[in-house]
């Protein structure tokens, strides 16, 4: 049986090593071949640009060997997909190769879209790319007090993002002096400041107690760069004099220009993670059209289940559980405290108090990311 | 030609089916219609309100077993 996983990122690795393992024996006697191909040989700690776009990380801290990070068991290539032919059970690749299938598995990610909204590239900064987080950084250090917008576009990456970054600016320009010239203001798309009821409402409480401002039902339709004026869909307007957005993304280009899915997201199936029509494609991650947070724990959750399932149809001929839309969130909330979310599609989460124990938590799996990675926590 | 597309924003506590729901209209044409399928009683509110605020048209609500069905109509 050939198993061909596309994608190098958290999903991708985490169930390339989940089958390596589970699967360890039929790949040795030649019976399973597993595949990974992915567009880089480097593995990417996405997570870690919050902390870049701050000072609080450096790029060398977010990559590592992709080839380091994987079992023996996996045939790795850097050879992005370029053609998908599902009713052949085939890819094609930049290199030329046809890579053939019995089971596929599509984790190729999400891309962050500057350019769908008027000037908003030439005149916000983002942390969702390392250029964005460092040029950031740059604009944060030589910031010397204003107005510092936060706005943010759907569906996006780390539904947490628009809070932490807002909490980390706060502590940024505390610890640099110059908080009192500075006035934050968030705006967020539905009407309250997150999306989670329970983190709204803690949220809602710390930003009155902090002093930053917020606008609520804000989804931006443009940008005035000349003026510094954002401009929102249900026609208010906000002065900036620093605009930072959380920006609205897509699923990969290659998967909407073959057809899988629109705005690059893969339609599946909420439990079993096939494509819709298609018991042997798959997809996990960002990639996924299903309603769930676009996370790297939303990945590893669903590696984990696909990944069972998949080794159980190799050993017994049927799948074995079902994906319950697990997540699980750490929520940075400033002064060096922090909270999470967990929650999946029966329970919704219900987040305690921020805590500092949580927030080195936090700190210390930005450094022991590479061992989930390699499926080892 | 004006389409009618469901999303199935069941279960969905994050981002959730208001998000869901703005994201989509996004990318679809005018006289579009989407039908918001929601476990989240809030729904039924949160959405007629964004609707009103954003300028499109809420088209029919009502619950069947637990589930919200919502259909708004995208105008501009």
């Amino acid at each position: 049986m050939k198993i061909l996983i596309i994608g190098g990122g958290m999903g991708g690795t985490i169930l390339g090593n989940n089958l390596a393992r589970r699967l360890s024996a039929e790949i040795k006697a030649g019976k399973v071949n597993l595949t990974m191909l992915s567009a880089s040989d480097k593995h990417f700690y996405q997570p870690g640009l919050l902390y870049l776009a701050v000072g609080q990380m450096m790029p060398d801290e977010l990559y590592r060997d992709q080839a380091s990070l994987l079992e023996p068991g996996i045939e790795f290539q850097v050879d992005p997909v370029t053609e998908f032919h599902l009713d052949d059970n085939q890819v094609k690749t930049q290199s030329g190769r046809t890579y053939k299938y019995d089971v596929l598995v599509v984790a190729t990610g999400s891309r962050p879209i500057m350019d769908d909204v008027p000037g908003l590239a030439e005149n916000a900064e983002m942390f969702y790319t390392e250029e964005g987080a460092l040029k950031m950084l740059k604009t944060l250090r030589e910031f010397d007090g204003g107005r510092v917008v936060v706005t943010v576009g759907v569906p996006h990456k780390c539904p947490m993002a628009p809070l932490e970054i807002t909490f980390m600016m706060h502590d940024y320009f505390k610890e640099r002096g110059i908080l009192d010239k500075v006035e934050l203001y968030y705006t967020y798309p539905i009407g309250r400041i997150h999306s989670l009821e329970n983190v709204a409402k803690w949220a809602t409480a710390e930003f009155e107690q902090l002093g930053i401002k917020y606008e609520t039902f804000f989804n931006m339709k443009e940008v005035d760069g000349e003026n510094k004026i954002l401009r929102s869909e249900e026609g208010s307007e906000v002065q900036y004099d620093l605009l930072v957005t959380i920006p609205a993304h897509k699923g990969m280009e290659v998967i909407e220009s073959q057809g899988l899915g629109q705005d690059g997201w893969v339609p599946i199936d909420r439990l079993r993670l096939n494509m819709e029509g298609r018991d042997n494609v798959f997809a996990i991650g960002d990639t996924t059209n299903l309603p769930i947070s676009k996370a790297g724990s939303t990945a590893h959750f669903e590696a984990e289940a696909l990944g069972e399932n998949i080794a159980s149809m190799v050993k017994i001929g049927q799948t074995v559980r079902d994906y319950d839309g697990k997540v699980f969130c750490f929520i940075e909330a400033g002064k060096d405290r922090a909270t999470y979310a967990m929650f999946d599609y029966q329970n919704p989460p219900d987040p305690k108090p921020p805590t500092r124990a949580m927030h080195w938590f936090k700190v210390a799996y930005n450094k022991l990311y590479w061992a989930s990675a390699r499926g080892l926590l | 030609m004006a389409e009618k597309t469901v999303i199935d924003a069941r279960g969905s506590f994050c981002p959730g089916p208001l998000m869901e729901l703005i994201a989509r209209l996004k990318s679809g044409q005018v006289g579009d219609e989407f039908e918001v399928l929601s476990s989240d009683k809030g729904s039924a509110t949160d959405i007629p309100e964004w609707v009103e605020k954003a300028g499109h048209e809420m088209v029919e609500t009502h619950e069947d077993k637990g589930i919200w069905h919502i259909t708004v109509k995208k105008m501009r």
